[in-house]
């Protein structure tokens, strides 16, 4: 998986290493900011109110 | 072919681990991070508020409505911290819970004959009830608002079942009663790593001092600088 991503990245080897780097940020904000808030829904630490 | 299938299971693994570790340091650190800086601004957004004139009505901070999500007190437990303070929003969402403590909509407000009641996250999101077990009887829980300090003293602390919402009535347990006295309820998960109970500790009022008067002693005058 990772070998067919740095094969397809264009550019001569420091620019691929910067797309790869920008790409991994880019799943970690993505990580960050939608996925796991959705999944914090499914574990129990914010049950904190009395309710019926 | 079949070291190429090998080779992609192996990093899908070592991809969902990763993940899993980065989940675990969002859950343990970033929440929180986002929580404190929100609160922070809630905090400064209160303070701000008090230094002008009061809007509507000069009556008794009841007569005010707050709108949900604003920020109207602090509390300060000395028992959790010398500089335990945390903002109180109006509401018990999610999104309100993200930025300090959570009043109650439905009950009195600070001072109040009623009871007040407030929830706030004991683990991740800020966790300011992190430790809301340490409290015990004859503890002290002091709300500021913008004119007074209400200082309410604990009376028992209570484990109960996620339904539980007697702990809300303005009488605790009697929900016909007509409220005399000015009590506080505060609500957390518990156990603090899951939640199939509640925390909730019990106080009433104790004393109700101006502002002008200064911090309450159990501030030890220094409560007051959020």
């Amino acid at each position: 998986m990772y070998a067919w991503i740095w094969r397809h990245l264009p550019g001569p080897w420091p620019v691929r290493g910067l797309l790869a780097a920008l790409l991994a940020a880019a799943v970690v904000v993505l990580l960050f900011t939608i996925v796991f808030p959705w999944a914090e829904h499914s574990l129990p630490f914010l049950d904190v109110t009395v309710d019926q | 072919m079949i070291r190429t299938a090998v080779r992609g299971l192996g990093e899908l693994f070592i991809t969902a681990g990763l993940v899993v570790l980065l989940f675990v340091t969002y859950q343990l650190v970033w929440t929180n991070y986002e929580a404190h800086r929100a609160a922070d601004q809630v905090a400064d957004d209160i303070r701000d508020d008090w230094t002008r004139p009061p809007r509507g009505t000069t009556e008794a901070p009841a007569a005010r409505s707050v709108m949900t999500g604003q920020g109207f007190a602090f509390l300060h437990i000395p028992q959790l911290g010398n500089r335990w303070s945390v903002p109180v929003v109006e509401g018990v969402e999610l999104p309100d819970l993200a930025r300090g403590v959570g009043h109650y909509p439905e009950t009195a407000r600070p001072g109040q004959v009623g009871n007040f009641a407030v929830a706030g996250h004991r683990a991740t999101n800020g966790e300011p009830f992190a430790a809301l077990d340490q409290l015990h009887k004859g503890d002290v829980v002091v709300a500021e608002t913008r004119g007074r300090w209400f200082t309410y003293v604990v009376d028992r602390t209570r484990i109960v079942a996620p339904d539980a919402t007697w702990v809300l009535d303005p009488v605790p347990g009697k929900p016909n009663a007509t409220p005399t006295q000015r009590l506080l309820t505060l609500t957390t998960c518990n156990p603090r790593w899951a939640s199939y109970e509640r925390l909730i500790v019990f106080g009433h009022l104790l004393e109700s001092r101006s502002k002008a008067d200064g911090p309450p002693a159990a501030l030890d005058g220094d409560g007051g600088d959020a």
